[in-house]
């Protein structure tokens, strides 16, 4: 499991899931929250990405 | 879901000091044990089952459990993040895993996932600590 897409993945996985069970207490609303956090995870992430790509390492 | 009549009920009865320590000190060792003894029973499966997991990948992407090596701070301040885990940190230790390969690709990756879990584990200790009392 060497892909950093996919660990990355994984990760915003995990920790939306627990911020959501954290933040909220029905159900329904900690799926919503929970799928907000790891849409905007992964959304932040590949922005990023984008935006320090032309900056030399 | 738990009723929430149940851990009010339970959190009102249990406002003592030393319960409250018992709760953090049960919160700290298994992720969301406490939850579960309050009566948040989806909270405390959805702790655990999550936590441990980071823990797990953790270690198996090759990261490391840090030392408390205060000297030099960064290590220091990752290990108390690690330490938040509890007893799956305990057991790390004892089985002498953890230790981390730096060559390995995914090890600032695994580290990443252990430290991570340590410090959500914090927070779960928190949300517990608040329940017990009353804040919740």
């Amino acid at each position: 499991m060497t892909s950093h897409l996919l660990l990355l993945a994984v990760f915003a996985f995990f920790v939306s899931t627990v911020f959501a069970a954290l933040m909220r207490d029905d159900p329904r609303a900690q799926l919503q929250t929970g799928g907000l956090l790891f849409g905007s995870f992964l959304l932040t992430a590949v922005v990023l990405g984008w935006l320090m790509y032309p900056l030399p390492l | 879901m738990a009723s929430k009549s149940t851990t009010a009920e339970r959190a009102r009865a249990s406002a003592e000091p030393g319960t409250c320590v018992l709760v953090c000190l049960l919160a700290w060792a298994v992720p969301g044990a406490a939850h579960f003894w309050l009566g948040w029973r989806q909270k405390a499966t959805v702790f655990f089952v999550a936590l441990t997991a980071m823990f797990v990948i953790g270690l198996a992407l090759n990261g490391r459990i840090f030392p408390f090596e205060f000297a030099e701070p960064l290590v220091a301040l990752a290990a108390i993040a690690d330490f938040g885990l509890g007893l799956p940190w305990i057991a790390a230790h004892v089985l002498g895993v953890g230790r981390g390969v730096v060559t390995a690709v995914t090890h600032e990756s695994g580290n990443t996932f252990l430290i991570v879990a340590g410090l959500l584990n914090f927070l779960v200790i928190l949300d517990a600590f608040d329940l017990v009392t009353g804040r919740k």
